[in-house]
């Protein structure tokens, strides 16, 4: 516990925000109650909306196709909204392993993944991510084989990536459902490989 | 604004150096790499910052670069790849 109940000073951050968000609200522009529903709704985006995409293309050859060709209006047929969002979607196969960064700032697929982990928006990860993708993968705990081609996505301008993974063996037949809980949001961002142990 | 890049083009981002938001990271600049796709057009970035309106819409490329080019001293497999969103303007014939 860090939170002793002493007082401590807004950061400055923190007090631009509030800032902000007050002198908004005073003219007019926004209610506080849109406030509080847009940060529900941000709460509210998880991975699991990545997943049931991932799992839909795993089980369905043609929403695939579609998924590669045009993320958005893919995502849209199963009623996955992702507003003014260019999704492109990356696939893995037994050649190539993908994994996206934004080394200029944190851009990452929020309408399908939720709020960013911490360490993907870490100087660490966006200066490494693009230098020495294996080192960085590797202390994941993913180790790619060295005939595998890595090609990593900087996110730098209005585009917005998602990994779609190699499905895993021994999952013929299986429902979407639980196909998708097998998806997790780092092997989305392609740090991660979905397997069965 | 038209786009003059094909898939498959080799380009050579620019190397310049201007002040403001400019979205080509520093690394690439100077780099070859070949069009992966043309992603569409966008109002460009360096003009919003500055709030302007960013028009005529500018063509955004995704353009994929070798890490041996991009890094000399790259450690990994020869075949790994770079793919970075690049606006036309930074982009000429290479």
């Amino acid at each position: 516990m860090t939170d002793r109940g002493k007082y401590q000073p807004l950061s400055y951050f923190q007090l631009m925000e509030v800032t902000l968000r007050e002198l908004l609200v005073e003219k007019g522009l926004l209610t506080e109650a849109q406030v509080q529903a847009e940060v529900a709704a941000m709460r509210d985006r998880t991975p699991e909306r990545g997943a049931r995409v991932v799992a839909k293309a795993w089980t369905d050859a043609a929403f695939k196709q579609r998924l590669l060709e045009n993320g958005t209006t893919a995502c849209e047929e199963l009623g996955l909204g992702l507003g003014t969002l260019k999704l492109v979607v990356v696939e893995n196969t037994p050649q190539v392993h993908n994994a996206i960064v934004c080394t200029l700032c944190s851009c990452y697929p929020r309408m399908l993944l939720g709020i960013p982990p911490d360490w993907y928006k870490s100087r660490n990860y966006r200066s490494r991510m693009v230098r020495e993708p294996r080192a960085v993968l590797a202390e994941f705990g993913l180790r790619i084989a060295e005939h595998v081609t890595i090609r990593i996505h900087d996110s730098t301008a209005d585009m917005r990536y998602m990994v779609l993974p190699l499905r895993p063996a021994g999952t013929e037949g299986w429902s979407e459902q639980r196909l998708a809980a097998l998806v997790s949001r780092d092997a989305m961002i392609g740090v991660a490989i979905p397997s069965l142990s | 604004m038209a786009p003059r890049f094909k898939t498959g083009e080799k380009v050579k981002v620019m190397k310049a150096y201007p002040l403001g938001h400019v979205r080509t990271p520093f690394y690439i600049r100077g780099c070859v790499g070949e069009i992966e796709r043309l992603c569409g057009s966008f109002p460009n970035p360096e003009e919003l910052a500055q709030m302007r309106d960013g028009l005529p819409a500018q063509p955004l490329y995704r353009v994929r670069f070798r890490q041996k080019e991009v890094w000399p001293d790259y450690r990994g497999s020869p075949s790994d790849v770079l793919e970075v969103e690049i606006f036309q303007h930074w982009l000429e014939k290479a």
